[in-house]
């Protein structure tokens, strides 16, 4: 008999689903004044979840007016000290329905439960007890001896990190005295409307947070009303090229988060057993769907061999499957829109010539579902060495000498994230700054903490989240 | 001090393509400082991870039953009697007196002078008899000494010999004196119709600090000829921990993709639940693979471990902790 880990579901009752959602406009859930709504599904089933309301140009208007005024008569005068207990209040109930997010992020996204349940939630928590830190000392953060808030932030989030993206938005927002307006992606809004839930439960002021559900068109008014002084989106480079262009010529403040193509540079010093674990969980966490996810990976070629059989035999003991069994290491692709894309551009990767390979996993027959996969001899003449994949597609690509890593690692029009691998800390340091890219990891990859400012180089956006440099993103 | 002459090649049919790297002082150090790096905070987060993996039903009750018969129920006290090694011995064959079906250990581990008591006990039986030598806990004795001991457990009958490194050779960079001392203790481990017991080599983890560290000695230990790498002697804390028994698992899946020898992992000293056991087998399980799960390739050296499977497996199969009452003492 083999050791076959029992399936070990994380159970759905602690989620109360309500059959649909309406807006969060002022303090309280309405209906939308259109009418309209769309369906979200659970990805791994394709069961439909809820129905959620769509916000049209006149919700966007009302959202904005309710932001307005919290900001004006609420918010803004509020002393800093008194926003922090808000902000730790959200951040101590965040943990307190942590197993309910986690389940519902999960149902949502597509994401294995141990990765919201270890990740996503506890993270978006630590976002709101930092930044509740900052509320009162906002004079000693660098950005002159007076800061004052912008006023009302429209924000704009992805998909592949629901809540944890909110909170990035969200509480350094807050902390700044700014009232918000948020919307989630349309395939997973449902955490954000428990976040709405949340923000009752503190007695936040009605206004201070709205949450308005849609698709592009939504947010696409959002960013450009007139009465929004900031504008704050992560996404892909194509929206946030036309939300650049929007507001161009405005006296709205922009950062915007978008796309990447990181290098992970395997030197041949490195420890190759943690480097392999920092290979697979730069590409196969959260299925890929990460913007700063380590897509390309830069080995020397000394090792080239030896570090590809480690990371082949490694990826034939990832566990595929059930989101929510506590064992599954790799989810589901969040839309079918999305594995679309993924077997569009891993085809073109088959044209170019590279090699693919997928680990051997049965896959569910319902959902959307893509196996681990690694393409070899990549070039990075390869569309698939240089477009971002957001998917669980890794481009391996080798080098013989420093110069040579560092030149195609920056070989890119993206620069958010990169990983260095070598036990040789002068390397390391070498490496580290000559890469154009927002974060560079040591050793390490994905790690995330509120107090380290994160953001990117060229077509991977502009401006800083986190840490003392990303509130500067909301202060004048 | 006068040491048995030893060939430093000892086992060129266990090395392979390695056989030649124990040549000198210098070959060996460049080999063994030649192997990839442990990046501590990787290692410790895998193992972490690992540890989050939820074994329920069917499974924990095959984990369970494989933890026990891959338990060296062991006792290594000096208030050691032969009356306690008799009783320990008869909990060993029949762990659950009330349950046929509940597997029996792999060995009880003793001192080298109640062996024959041991081997007496479990006369019949296929429980193995292993025995701690070479000046164990500190291995501070000559070889001389160290190979007397040896040599008296495997006279008595010990089917399995547990060895400590020299830990003040190994940290001072003499590589080859604890190949050379491994080497000996192996072939002091010959029997006179030729068979030979098989050999444990501690490297006392804790007192060898790094995980860089742990994966040179276990290199080392292989190949001078160790049957199985263990963690500890239990008398130096920390002893077995998650992290290490990874790292001494990377290294024997590694040691049989370069030489195709199959080389045995012993974590021993400080697990002590079910649930610790557990977490040790899925390591096991995604490390060097499923081939390793069995007695013949992986062991806990335990006291107190095996009384909490018991409990666990009444509790599984009649669904009620019945208490440490319903286990048999030693």
């Amino acid at each position: 008999m083999a050791f076959d880990y029992a399936p070990a579901p994380e159970s759905r009752a602690v989620v109360d689903l309500r059959a649909s959602y309406g807006l969060f406009v002022d303090g309280e859930f309405v209906d939308p004044a259109a009418g309209g709504s769309f369906k979200t599904v659970n990805p791994a089933t394709e069961e439909v979840l809820a129905e959620v309301a769509e916000a049209g140009p006149a919700d966007v208007d009302r959202a904005v007016a309710a932001a307005r005024r919290a900001h004006r008569e609420v918010w803004g005068p509020m002393p800093g000290r008194e926003r922090a207990k808000y902000l730790f209040r959200i951040a101590r109930l965040l943990q307190e329905r942590g197993r309910e997010l986690a389940v519902l992020e999960t149902l949502d996204n597509g994401k294995p439960i141990r990765e919201s349940r270890d990740g996503d939630v506890p993270l978006a928590a630590q976002w709101f007890f930092y930044h509740a830190g900052w509320a009162d000392k906002l004079e000693h953060a660098g950005h002159g001896p007076d800061p004052q808030p912008l006023g009302v932030a429209a924000q704009v989030i992805p998909w592949n990190f629901p809540l944890l993206m909110l909170a990035w938005k969200i509480a350094p927002a807050l902390a700044c005295g700014n009232t918000v307006v948020l919307k989630p992606a349309e395939t997973t809004p449902l955490s954000a409307l428990v976040f709405a839930e949340i923000c009752q439960q503190a007695d936040l002021p009605p206004g201070v947070v709205n949450i308005l559900t849609g698709a592009g068109d939504t947010g696409a008014a959002l960013v450009a009303h007139d009465d929004v002084d900031k504008v704050a989106f992560t996404g892909s480079t194509d929206v946030g090229r036309a939300i650049a262009q929007a507001v161009a010529g405005t006296h709205k403040k922009v950062t915007l988060e978008l796309g990447g193509k990181a290098a992970n540079i395997v030197f041949d010093d490195a420890p190759l057993d943690e480097a392999v674990e920092g290979i697979v969980n730069g590409i196969f966490f959260n299925q890929g769907h990460v913007c700063c996810a380590g897509s390309r990976l830069l080995v020397q070629e000394s090792v080239a061999d030896d570090v590809l059989e480690r990371l082949r035999r490694r990826m034939t003991t990832l566990r595929v499957g059930d989101p929510l069994d506590k064992n599954t290491d790799v989810g589901a692709i969040n839309s079918a829109e999305q594995l679309a894309k993924i077997r569009e551009l891993t085809a073109v990767g088959d044209e170019e010539g590279a090699e693919r390979w997928s680990a051997p996993v049965e896959l569910p027959t319902s959902g959307y579902w893509f196996p681990p996969t690694v393409f070899t001899g990549v070039s990075q003449a390869h569309r698939i060495a240089r477009e971002e994949i957001f998917g669980p597609v890794l481009s391996v690509l080798t080098f013989r000498t420093p110069d040579e890593a560092v030149a195609k690692a920056n070989n890119t029009p993206y620069g958010l994230s990169a990983g260095v691998w070598s036990d040789k800390g002068s390397r390391t340091l070498w490496a580290a700054g000559r890469l154009r890219a927002g974060v560079v990891w040591s050793n390490t990859f994905n790690k995330f903490d509120p107090a380290s400012p994160f953001g990117g180089y060229q077509q991977s956006g502009y401006g800083r989240e986190g840490g003392r440099h990303g509130l500067e993103a909301y202060l004048r | 001090m006068s040491s048995p002459a030893v060939t430093a090649t000892p086992a060129p049919d266990r090395a392979g393509a390695l056989a030649d790297v124990a040549t000198s002082e210098s070959s060996l150090r460049r080999f063994l400082h030649g192997l990839p790096g442990v990046d501590q905070v990787g290692a410790e987060a895998r193992a972490a991870t690992l540890g989050t993996r939820s074994i329920k039903g069917d499974a924990k009750a095959y984990a369970l039953d494989l933890a026990i018969s891959m338990v060296d129920l062991t006792t290594l006290e000096g208030s050691d009697t032969p009356g306690k090694v008799r009783s320990l011995a008869a909990k060993a064959m029949r762990p659950d007196p009330g349950d046929r079906s509940c597997p029996q250990v792999a060995a009880v581990c003793v001192y080298p002078d109640l062996v024959a008591t041991a081997r007496e006990a479990l006369t019949g039986s296929t429980v193995q008899v292993a025995s701690v030598a070479t000046a164990f806990p500190s291995g501070r004795a000559s070889r001389e000494v160290r190979l007397a001991d040896t040599r008296e457990a495997v006279a008595d009958g010990a089917d399995e010999v547990d060895m400590v490194i020299d830990r003040g050779a190994f940290l001072s960079g003499r590589y080859l004196r604890v190949f050379e001392d491994v080497v000996a203790v192996r072939e002091a481990c010959l029997r006179a119709d030729g068979t030979r017991a098989h050999l444990k080599v501690i490297l006392e983890t804790g007192e060898l600090a790094t995980y860089d560290n742990v994966r040179r000695a276990s290199w080392l230990a292989m190949l001078a000829g160790g049957d199985f790498i263990k963690t500890s002697t239990g008398k130096v804390q920390p002893a077995a921990t998650l992290p290490v028994t990874l790292v001494m698992l990377e290294a024997v899946r590694d040691f049989h993709a370069a030489t195709g020898t199959v080389v045995g992992v012993k974590p021993a000293g400080g697990i002590r639940t079910s649930k610790d056991a557990v977490k040790h087998l899925v390591v096991v399980n995604e490390t060097a693979g499923p081939d390793w799960l069995t007695p013949d390739r992986f062991r806990f050296g335990a006291s107190s471990l095996l009384d909490d499977l018991l409990m666990q497996r009444m509790k599984l199969s009649t669904g009620r902790y019945s208490g440490p009452d319903h286990v048999t003492v030693t």
